[in-house]
Formats: C-alpha cells, sequence, structure tokens
C-alpha cells in the first residue's frame, strides 16, 4: 500500500511538473533567447524562487541535515551566513552589474560577456570549458541523491540506477521541451512547495519528541557539544573557507550566473535581494535543526543513508515522508534541468559556434543545444554509477572550482585596466592547481595532496587568492590587447 | 547619478553583516533560550537584521548610486529619488 502511495506522490508530482513545462512551451517563442532567458521576462517572484530551487539540491536538502546530524547544528549558520548574507552581497556586486553589462550588450552567457570585452575567443571557450567541468560533477551529484531517495523510499524495490535513470530521462525530456520559461515556471513551484513541506515535516517530528525545548534536550543529553558553538569539525577555518568557497561559487554556476541576465527590471533584483536572507533562513532552519535533533532520538541511520528520511519515517506518517522526499527530488530535479540547460547554451554558444560552425542557424543551435543536454545528462549518469565520493565531497568540489573563476570575474567587471592576458592567467593557473590536487587522490605515481590545511582551511581559499594576485598582477605587467574594449563594461553614461 | 559620501558606509555595513552573521562572541557559549542555544537565535535574528538593511539600501537609492546609476533610472521604483533616505540614515 505505502509503495504505490509514495511512487503514486512523486510520479504525480512529475506529471505536473511537465505540464507546468508545457505550457510554458506553449506560450514561448523558439528563438534562443527566449529559450535561454525567457526574454529576460522573469517577475521577482519567479526569479526569486528559480534562483532559490537551483541553489537547493541534494547537497542542502539531503548533505545538509547529514552534516548536521553528524557534527552539530552550526551548519545553519555556515549555510545562513554564505547564503543569505555573503551571497547577497555578491548578488548585488556580480549580479547586478552583470545585469546591467547584459542588458545594454544582449549577453547571454558569462564566457560570452568575457570573450566579448576582451577581444577573445580563446577567453571566452576557457570559461565555458572550466564551467562545464565543474558542472558535470554536480549535475551527477543531483542523480547520485535522486537514485538513493528512491532506493530510500521504495524500499528497494526500484534499484539505484532505476530511479538515476528515470531521473536523468525525465530531465532531458523537460529541459528540451521548455527551455527557461519552463524550468522557472517549476522552480517556482518547487520552491514553495519545498518551504511548506519542510515546515509541515518539522512540526511533525517536533511535537512527536515533544515540542522545540524536548527536541534540543534530547539533542543536548545525547551530544552534549552541539549545544556550545563552535568545536569538532567547525574550526574558524572551517567556516570561513566554506563560508567563502561556497558563496563565491555559486555565483559563477552557470545556472546562477545565467539568472543575472534574465530579470525584467532592476526592481526585480532589488526586491529578490533584500528578501534573500530570510527566504534562505525558512529552509535552513526546519531542514538542518531536523537533523540536529535527530541525534537526540533513538534512530539507526545506516552507513550511506540520510537521515532525513530515517527520522521522518520514524516520526511522520509514510505519505509525509514521500511528499518530503517529492520535495527533495523536485530541488534536484530543479537543479539539474536548469544546469544542464545553461550548460547546453555555454556549449552551443561558446564553444560550437565560435569554435565549429560559426554560421549555424538558430533552429540548428536549439538542436545542438537539445543533443548536448542529452549527451551531458547521459553521460553524467554513467558516472553517478561509479559514486565517487559522498554527496558532500562531490558537491565541495565543484563549488571550489567554480569559486576560483570568481575574482577575475570581478577584477573584469570593475578594473578597466584588467587585461586578456590577465584573465586568462587568473582562470587557467588555479584552475589546473586545483585539478591537479582533485585528481591526485585517483592519478598514479602522484601522492594524494591534501584539501585542507591548518585545521580545516580549504586549499581553495588559497587558490582564491593567487586566482586574483595573478589577475591583477599579470594585467599591470602586459597592456590591453588591440581587440578588447573596457568601454562594454562601462554602465555609467546614459 | 552623483555618488553620496554617505554611501560609502555601505561598505563597512555589508562587511559586518557578512562577518558577524557568524555569532563569533558566542564561541563556546552552550546557554539554551527559548528551545534552542543562543547562538542559533543571534543567527536568526541577525538575518532579520540583514534583510531589514538591505531593504533600506535598496530604498535609499544607494543600490543604483553605487553603481553610478540614475536612482530614478527605472522608472517602476517610484521611491524616494533623491537619496534622502540614505543621507539621514548615517
Amino acid at each position: 500500500m505505502t509503495l504505490g502511495l509514495s511512487l503514486g506522490i512523486v510520479v504525480g508530482y512529475l506529471v505536473v511538473a511537465l505540464a507546468l513545462g508545457l505550457v510554458a512551451y506553449r506560450v514561448s517563442e523558439t528563438t534562443a533567447e527566449d529559450y535561454y532567458l525567457a526574454s529576460r521576462s522573469i517577475g521577482t517572484l519567479v526569479l526569486l524562487f528559480t534562483t532559490f530551487a537551483t541553489l537547493l539540491s541534494a547537497f542542502t536538502f539531503f548533505g545538509g541535515p547529514n552534516l548536521a546530524y553528524a557534527a552539530g547544528p552550526e551548519w545553519l549558520v555556515v549555510m545562513g551566513t554564505l547564503d543569505g548574507v555573503l551571497f547577497a552581497v555578491l548578488w548585488y556586486v556580480i549580479g547586478y552589474k552583470q545585469w546591467l553589462i547584459g542588458a545594454r550588450n544582449g549577453y547571454v552567457t558569462l564566457g560570452e560577456m568575457l570573450g566579448d570585452r576582451f577581444g577573445s575567443t580563446g577567453l571566452r571557450a576557457l570559461v565555458a570549458g572550466v564551467s562545464l567541468l565543474w558542472l558535470f560533477p554536480y549535475v551527477m551529484l543531483q542523480q547520485m541523491g535522486a537514485g538513493e531517495a528512491l532506493v530510500g523510499l521504495t524500499g528497494g524495490a526500484v534499484p539505484y540506477w532505476g530511479g538515476a535513470a528515470l531521473i536523468t530521462g525525465f530531465m532531458i525530456l523537460y529541459v528540451t521541451v521548455a527551455g527557461l520559461r519552463g524550468v522557472a515556471w517549476t522552480d517556482t513551484l518547487q520552491g514553495l512547495f519545498m518551504l511548506s513541506v519542510v515546515w509541515i515535516a518539522a512540526a511533525w517530528v517536533v511535537s512527536s519528541l515533544g515540542g522545540v525545548g524536548a527536541a534540543t534536550e534530547g539533542m543536548l543529553a545525547a551530544r552534549p557539544e552541539f549545544g556550545s558553538f563552535g568545536g569538532g569539525t567547525y574550526t574558524p577555518g572551517f567556516i570561513v573557507s566554506t563560508a567563502i568557497t561556497i558563496a563565491f561559487g555559486v555565483t559563477m554556476f552557470p545556472q546562477i550566473n545565467q539568472r543575472f541576465f534574465v530579470a525584467k527590471s532592476a526592481e526585480t533584483l532589488k526586491r529578490s535581494f533584500a528578501l534573500w536572507p530570510v527566504l534562505v533562513l525558512l529552509l535552513f532552519l526546519p531542514a538542518f535543526m531536523l537533523g540536529a535533533w535527530a541525534a537526540g532520538t533513538p534512530i539507526e541511520v545506516p552507513d550511506g543513508a540520510n537521515v532525513l528520511p530515517v527520522v521522518l519515517s520514524e516520526y511522520a506518517p509514510a505519505w509525509l515522508a514521500a511528499v518530503v522526499i517529492a520535495g527533495a527530488m523536485a530541488a534536484m530535479m530543479s537543479s539539474s534541468d536548469s544546469m544542464l540547460l545553461s550548460g547546453s547554451s555555454y556549449f552551443t554558444r561558446d564553444l560550437y559556434r565560435p569554435l565549429i560552425d560559426a554560421t549555424a542557424s538558430e533552429r540548428r543551435e536549439a538542436w545542438i543545444a537539445r543533443i548536448g543536454v542529452a549527451t551531458f545528462a547521459t553521460l553524467a549518469f554513467v558516472a553517478s554509477l561509479f559514486r565517487p565520493g559522498t554527496l558532500i565531497e562531490v558537491g565541495g568540489t565543484a563549488f571550489s572550482g567554480f569559486a576560483l573563476l570568481a575574482l577575475p570575474v570581478i577584477c573584469a567587471l570593475y578594473w578597466p585596466r584588467t587585461t586578456r592576458t590577465g584573465m586568462i592567467a587568473g582562470v587557467a593557473v588555479p584552475q589546473a592547481t586545483y585539478l591537479f590536487v582533485v585528481l591526485s587522490s585517483v592519478l598514479p605515481l602522484v601522492p594524494t595532496l591534501p584539501r585542507t590545511v591548518f585545521g580545516g582551511w580549504d586549499v581553495a581559499l588559497g587558490l582564491m587568492v593567487l586566482s586574483g594576485a595573478l589577475t591583477v598582477g599579470v594585467s599591470l605587467l602586459t597592456a590591453p590587447t588591440e581587440e578588447s574594449d573596457a568601454s562594454r563594461f562601462a554602465v555609467t553614461g546614459d | 547619478m552623483k555618488r553620496l559620501r554617505s554611501d560609502l558606509l555601505w561598505v563597512p555595513t555589508f562587511a559586518i553583516l557578512v562577518a558577524f552573521a557568524v555569532p563569533w562572541p558566542l564561541w563556546g557559549v552552550d546557554r539554551v533560550v527559548a528551545g534552542l542555544p543562543v547562538w542559533i537565535w543571534w543567527h536568526v535574528a541577525w538575518l532579520g537584521l540583514c534583510t531589514a538593511l538591505f531593504a533600506l539600501f535598496v530604498r535609499s537609492g544607494a543600490w543604483e548610486r553605487g553603481m553610478g546609476q540614475r536612482p530614478d533610472g527605472d522608472a517602476s521604483t517610484g521611491r524616494d529619488p533623491s537619496g534622502s533616505v540614505g543621507g539621514d540614515r548615517r
């Protein structure tokens, strides 16, 4: 009975999402600008939730409660700080500036914007290539999470590969049919859905435990160290470097960065900016506290399982557990389809068109984009079957990889003296170094290099500093090329 | 269009908002208040403060002036374009 009910809830959700996508498709135009950016016509509520939902993924929904369960509720502070405050500031510093520039010059991707400013197809392709490189593990992470979620929900009746394959197929179908307008609409649905569902779940579990005070007392009885701020995993180095690398990394994620071009008016960006800290808190507080409170309950979380489904199946009815899993899968799908869509635009506009076929028609470009999505998602699916690490490990690597792009981009946005050579050095050297560090654990003949040093400081933070220093230093030593045009980024004189 | 000198105060304001979203002064404190560790309340209140100040930043027109834009350039705002709110504030 419960198996049928659970699957019914999940499948029902997928059908609703597909229906929304088809409606969006009916009202959309077929130009590339509409396909990727919904003709820059996204309003406040939709922009807010589309960014919100794509930011949230298996990393937040399963990884976050798992970490709070294992190491304490400080994860709420780390994520709240980086996402609610630091990301909001970057939303203005990077996002609004990109919106102004993009609205003037019609850019659709980060690589296109930088390539045009510096008159360099190479830089454009480099930025797109680097982005696709780190996008791959993050798409894979969603497929891993979705596969695990369906296994947990159906008690193994749907195998891991089956769940991951189902999600992959649905994502490809959805993205290729609907484009960004469809994705944005379902993101809004999913964002609202997740917010409501996670509060209902938290209220249910807390009342079963006898209230907030009793839940916290139970947690402190089992893990007294959870009550005091800091300690254990949460060293100052861990808190600072995690917050900085993830917040900067998030701004360079293709699906987030492309959101900076889609707002209908600056008013939309402004409202979203001011609401952001509270919105983020509304989701993180119940989700992560559920993980932390679970530490005080007698539940057993099996190895490799996620704490959230386990605590729900113990303290909430089966239908509610299914609804929460559907919400989590919604977040993962939303992340994945936005990523695939943005990734495909990076591929067609920044790699295929400039390097392979500059004269491709819009129609052809749209088809190449769809084929690109299908190929990328399929490859990520195959890779996800090998399950190379935990959700947090795979996700953290991707965030740090993207974070290394942020300082060169900020330099380019604000410092007219930045040169093409400076940009290429600032992007390529730290990326190559970080890739080497990441791959050192699997490369033969190379000792595995540490990812953190001196008590939790992430090496990616050091490489971020290097990326900024290289961009500035090399720019000072080189002259701007003739093709570059700093006035492309000027937004004042009107 | 002109950047106001008072707008520069937003730079340290944002820096403080980011830095103390982590309750550093409560490092190691383990008091429980109203059912939750007190440092969680700090964080919750701080994010509320962030939203309030971010809204003020937007409404004062500093949002546009910071990028060299005219606050009334976006016709849909309809809010005080002179920036006097930001000027009064700090």
